[in-house]
């Protein structure tokens, strides 16, 4: 469980963060959402100590992170894979982790073959890593303390796409054993699969948050028609909004009205679902529109 | 690479999992982990590997190239001393900078959130390898010492007292609490390293090129030049005014940058 309550963040006179207010709960994998630069990495060193807040207050499983008698054991953390000794091999690094937060020395092996890095791989300097082979070592750094709670800041970066669905599953996993999952990404798509609730962050402040499906709800639906003008009129004259978009028409009708609105005006649909996928996208690019950093640069 | 393989994330034993309360680190493993810190990087082990190398390498050249008469314990002691002098500091500076230079310190005061902690254990590391590396200098050395004057069938000179030792350890520990000055207040390899060579071997020639040609300078010398005082040391006999002058300086030019350098360290963003 991390509380973050009304966290404020001050640069002189830049606020990179302001009044971030979310929770994460135990069992759930939380998606923390925003384009480079709207805060996340800010907000994520705060919850950690490793940055100072100027106003506010953070708690992880009850505690402030300073407080906890051996913080690795309770919240693994990974913030930046490429911020490792370049000099040292993966082993290294992870037998220091071992060493400091006082685990069996076994746990070093075992961590090594649950991100798949070979005997000979572990035994290269990390300068010599990929971006990918750096991940798998941030991780395995996060879970050797078998903690309750996971703080990951783009994990997925780097990853291909086998190494990326089993980061998810192995997300899943941790959330379905009870532990508390915080993952910050700019792709929606990779958050889209794998949260279970959101928070979506836009220049310092929380835009919007809540389960996903709910903030997938609010996305709508998407009905396709040979004419999409005449289905998007038909609804327009049924009091719902009506956008066309993609050959269709994307609505905040739910997918029975469009159906009722559809028939009545005798238009025949090619296709009707929830808009996910590119709603959540486009919510995601909505939401943060106003926000953005490029359009606020003054 | 393989990444076929989904695992299940291995858990623990029970035993080991008290999810109620985990005991606090103590600060002896925080301690043995910076130990190792200073040796497992290439970096690390080389610069140890050096100081080593050229404590036996100066044994030797005494041993081939000194006269006679000059196969002293003090002479082997100094061969030895003045690399490790010059090198000590350098382990000093590099156990603080790696932190930031290379961005370690994002995973360390992650598991060690108090950093005073984790600042106190690297100091303590520090002392522990200059201590080491000394006790190692004065114990070649004497071996030196022994075998060169029994080759050469001269009597074995000990004309290094007990209290010569004292002031030379001391004036290397003070080179190394300089290097780490340094580390806390630039944060930085290149920088600290280039600060402590400065200080080591441009700062004194401007001084003594000031004391040789001012001479209010000369007398004003002992109570503002703090490498002055800490050469002076490798000398000895010290008087109560050489000690006030000692202290002085060293507050200036030592306590006082580092009380400044630790209090940023310890609010400063670690990124």
């Amino acid at each position: 469980m991390i509380i973050v309550d009304s966290l404020t963040k001050k640069y002189g006179g830049f606020t990179a963060v302001a009044h971030v207010t979310f929770r994460a709960e135990p069992g759930r994998v939380t998606g923390f959402l925003g384009p480079n630069g709207a805060g996340k990495s800010t907000t994520m060193r705060i919850l950690v100590g490793l940055t100072p807040a100027s106003a506010g207050d953070v708690t992880l499983l009850g505690r402030r992170y300073a407080d906890l008698p051996n913080p690795g054991r309770e919240i693994g953390v990974l913030l930046d894979a490429s911020a490792q000794h370049a000099g040292r091999t993966g082993r290294e690094i992870l037998t220091l982790a071992q060493r400091t937060m006082r685990v069996p020395r076994s746990r070093v092996d075992e961590m090594l073959e649950l991100v798949s890095l070979t005997e000979d791989e572990s035994g290269r300097r990390v300068k010599d890593y990929s971006l990918g082979m750096r991940q798998r070592l941030g991780i395995a750094t996060a879970l050797i303390g078998d903690p309750e709670v996971l703080v990951l800041d783009e994990p997925a970066n780097g990853l291909d796409p086998a190494g990326i669905r089993w980061m998810r599953d192995l997300l899943r996993g941790f959330a379905n054993q009870g532990g508390t999952v915080l993952l910050s990404s700019h792709l929606l798509h990779e958050i889209e699969v794998i949260a279970d609730d959101l928070v979506v962050i836009g220049n310092g402040r929380i835009v919007a948050a809540g389960t996903k499906s709910e903030l997938l709800e609010a996305a709508g639906t998407f009905a396709a028609a040979p004419d999409p003008a005449v289905l998007a009129a038909a609804l327009t004259e049924a009091g719902h909004s009506a956008e066309q978009a993609l050959g269709g028409v994307r609505t905040d009708a739910d997918p029975a009205a469009v159906g009722r609105v559809a028939l009545a005006a005798g238009v025949p649909l090619t296709e009707l679902r929830p808009a996910d996928g590119a709603g959540l996208e486009e919510m995601f690019l909505e939401l943060t529109k106003d926000n953005a950093r490029e359009e606020v640069a003054a | 690479m393989s990444t076929a393989a989904v695992m299940e994330n291995p858990r623990l034993a029970e035993s080991e999992r008290s999810h109620t309360e985990h005991a606090p680190i103590p600060f002896r493993t925080v301690f043995g982990v910076e130990l190792r810190k200073a040796f497992d990087t290439r970096s690390g082990f080389w610069l140890l590997a050096a100081i080593a190398a050229a404590g036996v390498i100066a044994t030797g050249a005494v041993l081939a190239f000194a006269s006679d008469s000059d196969l002293t314990y003090d002479n082997f002691a100094a061969a030895i001393g003045v690399p490790m002098t010059i090198l000590l500091p350098v382990v000093a500076i590099l156990a603080v900078t790696g932190e930031w230079s290379q961005r370690a310190g994002l995973t360390t005061f992650t598991l060690v959130p108090d950093r005073a902690r984790v600042i106190r254990a690297k100091l303590a590391v520090t002392l522990t390898i200059g201590l080491a590396s000394m006790a190692l200098a004065l114990g070649v050395g004497a071996l030196g010492n022994v075998i060169g004057t029994g080759l050469k069938g001269v009597d074995t000179t000990w004309d290094l007292s007990f209290s010569s030792i004292l002031y030379i350890v001391g004036a290397d520990l003070i080179g190394m609490l300089v290097g780490f000055t340094l580390g806390i207040l630039t944060r930085n390899s290149a920088g600290a390293i280039v600060g402590y060579f400065s200080y080591w071997f441009v700062l004194p020639t401007l001084s003594m090129v000031l004391a040789a040609n001012q001479s209010w300078f000369e007398k004003a010398q002992p109570w503002v030049d703090f490498s002055f005082n800490q050469n002076r040391m490798y000398d000895g006999g010290f008087s109560g005014q050489d000690w006030a002058q000692f202290a002085t300086t060293g507050t200036a030019w030592l306590l006082l940058p580092l009380a400044f350098g630790l209090w940023r360290v310890l609010r400063a963003e670690v990124k």
